[in-house]
């Protein structure tokens, strides 16, 4: 299987649609096709290794990831917000790949020592190529379709990889092809370097839903282009949503076409959701919960999961607003004890996942993949008695207070409800007497007096004493990484 | 005529438009037809043959086709007028969920 079949399919079934608009251009499945033969054709002609694209989002990104499956060569998707020291690291691990970029004298260039190694090409020049790869896409369903550099935030970036199959099964297993209405349009707003850029080219081509790309979000951009486009799909980062709403509440909403909102890729606080939902009563909501290594969503929690818990008075039910939702159909998901052991509904572990869609490995270091095909995500969570996964921050942050393991996520689900609070991370700091001890970095609503001691005392009401931060700090934000990520480590940082 | 096939092979009918690509398949050799003629390889389709009337349903181009012990998988890659068999047994449409866009 080659990922290139998604859009010979659609050029096939429906040439003529439009598959993406940008600015005032528009490329219908059929120029697309062509677009991606003639990036195959420049790949070969330079006998490039890589495909990869250094520039924000546009047609070139598409064109870029189905035309290095035709020519047989991994797509690399590249962060241009990373410092040119950082880039000339991560175009030094991929020598003799043909990069795509929007620069025409890029910094990088110069930041390290050598030659990255690599060949240039303009957004414009890799578009308006003439020459045409008119062969068949190479049938290697376990090479390469993809390599992502995942964001480090705790160490130097991983190359994770994705396979044809791996890509193939997520679609085939979660898009009906053509199932998109001729006139539905999808905002694309999460950058070209995130899985769920990738994950937006293959879906919204397979569906037919015309893609609208917005290369840098902002609340008041985004409604007046899914107005002029009657956009009747977007999937958002929960800082983009936050922003959306926040920004609703100004300005009534003027989006007649908006059928479905897609959110997922971080921690989304149930209020916010509640919030959208008030003012968005006619759009269906989904939360998608997916990971880089698993060829983006895992789970999902539907349109009637949102409304059924926003409308039940059962706290257990309820709480299902602030849940992942359940496993795909074709994927299982399991909560493990640190000894591997499976542990039964209700109770907190590791999440591990399993299916066809689960890369699960990376340069360097191999497949993370047990002899059973299950992936440790890392994430720490538990399930309820129906499947529904409750996430609870990652492993990694788990503070260790005097041998005892506290998860941040009950601490922050604690304080989020205070109504004053708008924003808290919960992390470790140094302490002599427990090795480690809590402190919560918190962001009040404009003008609120809640002190110190009133946010430790809501903590000892609900929580064993263990939990109770022995340092509240007071911030006007926290860090966030564009794509809506808590930045935990700067937080740490900030403290010490 | 049994093939052993493999998965991402790309095959087409030899009595009509349809096209098909092998996601699943045994590990022995099918008798595998399209419209009652065995499929070829969608780079070497020789001159068509006629359709079996008993074999006439037809493929949708994005569905995926499969046994009833879900032993083998095909997705339609181009929808044709003939039916998809293997060993003498039509192939039904592998039922999905219908899920909301995540993307």
């Amino acid at each position: 299987m080659n990922l290139f079949t998604l859009l010979e399919m659609a050029a096939d079934a429906m040439g003529d649609r439009i598959a993406i608009s940008h600015g005032e251009h528009d490329m219908t499945y059929a120029e697309l096709l062509i677009a991606a033969r003639r990036a195959a054709a420049q790949v070969h002609a330079a006998g490039a290794t890589r495909l990869a694209y250094l520039a924000v989002n546009g047609p070139a990104a598409p064109v870029a990831l189905f035309g290095a499956a035709l020519a047989g060569v991994p797509y690399v998707p590249i962060n241009y917000r990373l410092t040119d020291a950082e880039i000339a690291a991560l175009l030094a691990r991929i020598p003799g790949a043909l990069l795509v970029n929007d620069v025409e004298t890029p910094g990088w260039a110069s930041a390290n020592d050598g030659d990255p190694g690599v060949t240039l090409v303009s957004v414009m020049a890799f578009i308006g190529e003439t020459l045409l790869h008119a062969g068949d896409a190479p049938d290697n369903d376990r090479s390469i379709a993809v390599e992502l550099f995942t964001s480090g935030t705790t160490g130097a970036p991983k190359a994770a990889i994705l396979r044809h199959d791996n890509l193939m099964a997520y679609i085939l297993g979660s898009v009906d092809f053509m199932g998109a209405d001729e006139d539905d349009a999808a905002i694309v707003t999460v950058p070209p370097y995130h899985v769920a850029g990738i994950s937006a080219v293959l879906s919204s081509v397979y569906a037919g839903r015309r893609m609208v790309q917005l290369p840098a979000f902002d609340p008041g951009d985004w409604l007046m282009l899914a107005a002029r486009h009657r956009i009747s799909n977007a999937f958002l980062v929960p800082t983009m949503l936050q922003r959306l709403v926040e920004h609703l509440g100004k300005t009534p909403p003027d989006l007649p076409a908006l059928r479905a909102l897609a959110y997922g890729g971080g921690r989304m606080p149930p209020a916010i959701v509640e919030r959208a939902m008030e003012l968005l009563p006619r759009v269906d909501f989904t939360n998608a919960y997916g990971l880089t290594e698993t060829s983006s969503t895992i789970a999902l929690l539907d349109p009637a999961d949102h409304r059924a818990a926003r409308a039940a008075s059962d706290p257990a039910l309820r709480a299902r607003l602030g849940s992942v939702g359940r496993a795909l159909p074709m994927v299982d998901i399991a909560i493990r004890d640190e000894a591997g052991a499976v542990l039964p509904p209700g109770e907190a572990g590791l999440v591990f996942v399993r299916g066809d869609q689960v890369a699960g490995e990376y340069h360097g270091l191999g497949s993370l993949l047990d002899s059973e095909g299950w992936f440790p995500t890392r994430d720490r969570g538990w399930m309820d008695d129906a499947g529904y996964l409750f996430l609870d921050g990652r492993a990694d942050d788990v503070i260790v207070r005097g041998g005892e393991n506290i998860s941040p996520g009950e601490i922050e689900a604690v304080l989020s409800d205070h109504p004053d609070v708008r924003d808290v991370a919960v992390v470790a700091m140094p302490d002599e007497q427990w090795g480690e001890a809590v402190a919560a970095v918190v962001v009040l609503a404009p003008g609120s007096t809640v002190t110190e001691a009133a946010l430790q005392a809501l903590v000892r009401d609900r929580l064993r004493s263990s939990r109770v931060p022995a340092l509240v700090r007071f911030v006007e934000a926290l860090p966030y990484n564009e794509t809506g990520k808590l930045l935990r480590r700067v937080v740490r940082d900030q403290l010490a | 005529m049994s093939v052993q096939y493999k998965a991402g092979a790309k095959l087409a009918s030899t009595v009509c438009d349809g096209q098909i690509l092998v996601l699943r398949v045994p590990a022995v050799p099918v008798d595998l037809r399209i419209g009652g003629a065995p499929v070829a390889l969608a780079s070497a389709v020789g001159e068509r043959t006629a359709i079996d009337p008993a074999l006439s349903g037809g493929i949708q181009t994005g569905k995926r086709y499969t046994d009833e012990a879900e032993t083998m998988e095909f997705l339609c890659t181009k929808a044709g007028a003939g039916t998809i068999s293997v060993d003498g047994v039509a192939l039904g449409i592998k039922a999905a969920k219908a899920l909301p866009s995540s993307d």
